[in-house]
């Protein structure tokens, strides 16, 4: 599926422009723990998070994750909108809570992560 | 696998407890090490969300800290060592979903106890030494296949 594909499934808007919206996502994960968000080994996955601060995003990038939704309309602050430019990570935010916005995108086909 | 390796490559980051906003740097720059090596990338996953367990850990639970990574042609070894309060019980702190991290820290996302089996899990092999009061050390050895 891919990232403009999944922010039209859920009235997202682009907080950081992609390089490329037509990224391919193979796979998502939902969580407001970094922990269990580093459990799955999926690379090109999505993270569905209701969490904003900085170290979301270096989460992301260690587990290899290449995009992040934040639901319920939040905004991560400045400086983490700012890495996540940096290590090219798009950020999207939509107005669904955390089980709609996960219900939405596995009903459309995209699967959950899968743990190694 | 073109590994570009010679000798023993070996980096070292101070950690600092309580500071989120470089909490991660250290992990990532061995990350970006092991990408310039060429290793593969199962591996540098592996070895990236290890150490950034165990690098969270520091900055959560201990006042200061260190980071060693020793890259040879083998593998890579990592070594994070803090002076912090210590774990009394190590079996228990092992188990997954066991955690004493206060609420301020759940509230940004840490604490669900998955820490330290993250680590061993993504090991060959996996060490832990610690001494109440003292602090604790970590080390971990990833084996290039
Ligand atoms: N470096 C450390 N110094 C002191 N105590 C530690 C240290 N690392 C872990 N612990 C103790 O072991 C427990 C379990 O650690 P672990 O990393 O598995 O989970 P957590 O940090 O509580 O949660 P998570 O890692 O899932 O965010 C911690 O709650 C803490 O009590
Ligand atoms: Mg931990």
């Amino acid at each position: 599926m891919t990232l403009k594909e999944i922010a039209d499934i859920l009235g997202a808007t682009f907080i950081t422009e992609p390089d490329n919206p037509d990224l391919h996502i193979r796979s998502a994960c939902s969580s407001d723990m970094m922990s269990a968000v580093l459990y799955y080994h999926s690379p090109d996955s999505l993270l569905i998070t209701g969490l904003t601060q900085l170290h979301v995003v270096r989460t992301a990038e260690i587990a290899g994750i290449i995009s992040i939704v934040f639901v319920m309309n939040k905004r991560p602050d400045e400086r983490a909108i700012e890495l996540a430019g940096q290590k090219k990570i798009p950020l999207l935010t939509t107005p669904c809570c955390m089980y709609t916005a996960s219900g939405r995108l596995f009903r459309a086909g995209l699967p959950g992560c899968s743990h190694k | 696998m073109a590994l570009n390796i010679e000798g023993t490559i070996e980096g070292s980051s101070q950690l600092i407890g309580g500071d989120f906003t470089t909490a991660g740097e250290a992990s990532t720059l061995l990350k970006v090490k092991l990408t310039e090596l060429g290793v593969a990338e199962d591996i540098i996953r592996r070895a990236a969300i290890a150490t950034f367990e165990a690098e969270m850990n520091v900055v959560i639970y201990a006042a200061a800290g260190w980071l060693h990574y020793y890259i040879s042609p083998q593998g890579i070894r990592i070594r994070i060592e803090d002076m912090g309060p210590g774990i009394a019980d190590i079996g228990l702190a092992m188990q997954e979903g066991y955690s004493t991290a206060p609420d301020w820290v759940r509230e940004m996302g840490w604490g669900a106890g998955m820490g330290l089996p993250n680590m061993k899990r993504n090991s060959d092999v996996f060490t832990i030494d610690s001494v109440v009061g003292e602090g604790t050390t970590v080390e971990m050895v990833i084996n290039f296949p």
